[in-house]
């Protein structure tokens, strides 16, 4: 168990010492960056290893037992999510590490960078409310001077509207914290849960609910909320976009909700129809809006933007269907969306790093200068509207199949039509960038840069063909531990 | 910038150092008396801050700290992801009060196992964060009056 402590350990180790060394070796920096993201990525895999058979891993930081200690609690949907966290982090700092010489200050980005990982590895393991409130501000503090690392003044107006929003929502999530510890006296998750059991459904229980749920709706830019996304993810470095677009927005917002509506207040479709109805009309709202938006975007990376939006809501639409298929496709969806977003937002800086344009009327017919980019983007973009064998593909399949055993066979209809709306936009940036042809001199991207988007390129490939694996020893588990619903409490503290 | 008038810059020359040691003081007692690493750092910057209010800044002293900044706070962290990480070297838990000195002696300096190396990380890290944030504030002012 000793890779749990680790997790969070060694980017923050990172982290504090590139600041002292980066002055006496220049590469210093990205160096220990992709060495740190590398080792992530192999604990990752021993996680997923070391979760097999086990519902839950406990542990206890400085040997104090959970009600009066801190907590790490580690079970199969915590190990997914370190599991899509450390993937994207490997690639965008594989990818940073050329796409930066435009940059001043290369030793600030990786530092913050490392800031971000701990922030986001510290939200998917831990046990305890408070931690999780501390991990959020230090990966989102971390994402808001990411976004303005570029210091223009478009950049800086995005990261101040992003920084707006993103502290109302911090804001709420203490107020609802204060909230539950005036009344249950606790921070521990699993300890809150217990107290919440006796106060079931009374008129504290649901608004401490909202609350949460507008804080986590804020941070993953659900669509009432949604303004500030489209213009900080392009305001920021591409591998910055594609962390944030790929992971960042699903582990402070889907992760976290998913966690407390299952686990902590133990809901399911069964006992709460209604506030699971809300999820997806809240779902169903971000598809619908945001994947029209998208169409009339001419800003490569702005209708990327809007597509995220779009596709969370896909998986608020999963969990909102609540049976097994429907988790199942959300919990899919988060992997298989993270990574064909996060190597979009790649091709995209490979397109600013070579032309410096990011208008896609102004590009055109880089198919041929650059095929490793617009062979990359073309997986990506039929990997989110959903081609076998691609990993998409899947988790579509999946959400549409719960809301089919659900009675909601519109819903169904609704989400596979909405693909073809994906389709529209993503073939606009194909047509116009890629097929088009426009005299835009381009030679390809630095060898760095597409080994990063080739190896997203294979995982999108790997996990789709390999999708029965997947399924059993990462997806199931996944669902398995939210569907166990309160019996989370008795897994951390039962033992003691 | 200018500074302030002679009194006060006198004043200030006199006073500075005590603040300055009473800030050390805090942050060495932290595990025995009231205070430790956050409340001694902050005593601490306020006495940088102090010597910036008075001698004005851009003064030379003043520059050669704040470009020690980012490097003194590294340190103070590293001091105190050190203190953690020894734990799990000596147990294999991740912040344990690894028994150095013993654990929790009332009234003795060296005691507390690991408690006191923490707070000087605390100390030092709060102390350059705090200054640094001083001087973010009057960099923009003296910009704007630019």
């Amino acid at each position: 168990m000793i890779f749990l402590p680790l997790l969070i350990a060694l980017p923050l180790f990172s982290a504090f010492v590139i600041p002292l060394l980066s002055k006496l070796w220049k590469p210093f920096a990205p160096v220990i960056g992709n060495i740190t993201t590398f080792v992530l990525f192999i604990f990752s895999l021993y996680g997923i290893a070391a979760i097999q058979g086990f519902p839950m891993l406990v542990y206890k930081f400085g040997n104090w037992p959970p009600p009066i200690g801190i907590i790490f609690s580690f079970d199969a949907f915590s190990a997914f999510m370190v599991f899509v966290i450390s993937i994207i982090v490997f690639s965008g700092a594989l990818f940073a590490t050329k796409y930066l010489n435009h940059y001043t200050g290369q030793w600030k980005f990786w530092t913050l960078y490392m800031l971000l990982t701990t922030g986001l590895m510290g939200i998917s393991v831990t046990g305890d409310l408070f931690n999780m409130f501390v991990w959020i501000e230090i990966s989102a503090i971390a994402s808001y001077a990411l976004v303005s690392f570029g210091i223009e003044a478009e950049e800086l107006e995005a990261s101040l509207k992003y920084m707006v929003m993103g502290e109302i929502a911090g804001m709420t999530l203490l107020l609802a914290i204060a909230l539950i510890y005036a009344k249950t006296s606790t921070l521990n998750l699993a300890d809150i849960a217990l107290s919440f059991q006796t106060i079931q459904y009374s008129k504290f229980y649901w608004s401490i609910l909202a609350l949460l749920l507008f804080a986590f709706s804020v941070k993953a830019a659900l669509v009432p909320f949604h303004f500030w996304l489209p213009d900080a993810h392009p305001a920021a470095p591409a591998p910055i976009s594609s962390l944030l677009s790929g992971v960042f927005i699903k582990v402070l917002g889907v992760y976290t909700s998913a966690r407390f509506i299952f686990n902590i207040f133990g809901l399911t479709r069964e006992n709460a129809p209604f506030f699971f109805n809300i999820l997806v009309g809240i779902g169903l709202l971000s598809i619908v809006y945001a994947g029209i938006t998208a169409l009339s975007q001419k800003d490569y990376k702005r209708l990327l933007g809007f597509s995220t939006i779009s596709q969370v809501g896909y998986i608020m639409l999963g969990l909102g269907i609540g049976n097994f298929y429907g988790i199942a496709g959300a919990v899919l969806y988060i992997l298989a969306h993270g990574i064909s977003k996060a190597l979009l937002f790649l091709t995209s800086g490979s397109v600013v790093y070579v032309t410096g344009e990011r208008n896609i009327e102004k590009l055109g017919g880089l198919g041929e200068s650059m095929p490793t980019t617009a062979w990359s983007f073309r997986f990506g973009a039929l990997s989110l509207i959903g081609l076998p064998p691609l990993i998409g593909f899947f988790a579509k399949f999946l959400i549409a199949l719960g809301a089919i055993k659900q009675g909601f066979l519109w819903l169904a209809i609704v989400a596979i039509g909405f693909s073809g709306v994906t389709l529209g936009y993503l073939l606009k940036i194909e047509n116009n960038v890629y097929l088009k042809k426009n005299g835009v001199e381009a030679k390809e991207a630095p060898f760095l840069m597409r080994v990063a988007m080739v190896f997203l390129v294979i995982l999108l490939l790997v996990l789709g063909i390999g999708y029965k694996p997947l399924m059993d020893f990462v997806i199931q588990p996944a669902t398995d531990a939210l569907l166990r619903g309160t019996e989370y409490i008795n897994l951390i503290l039962g033992g003691i | 910038m200018g500074g302030m008038s002679l009194i006060v810059r006198r004043i200030t020359e006199i006073v500075c150092g005590f603040i300055f040691m009473y800030g050390l003081y805090i942050i060495l007692h932290g595990h025995l008396t009231p205070g430790g690493g956050f409340a001694g750092g902050v005593i601490i910057a306020g006495s940088l801050i102090l010597r910036v209010l008075a001698f004005g800044s851009g003064t030379e002293s003043e520059r050669m700290l704040s470009k020690r900044i980012p490097k003194l706070m590294s340190v103070g962290l590293l001091i105190f992801w050190g203190a953690a990480f020894t734990g799990l070297l000596m147990a294999g838990i991740f912040f344990l009060n690894a028994p150095i000195f013993g654990l929790g002696t009332p009234f003795h300096l060296l005691s507390a196992g690991l408690i006191p190396i923490c707070n000087i990380g605390i100390g030092i890290n709060v102390a350059a964060g705090l200054f640094s944030i001083f001087l973010a504030f009057a960099a923009v002012k003296y910009f704007m009056e630019e």
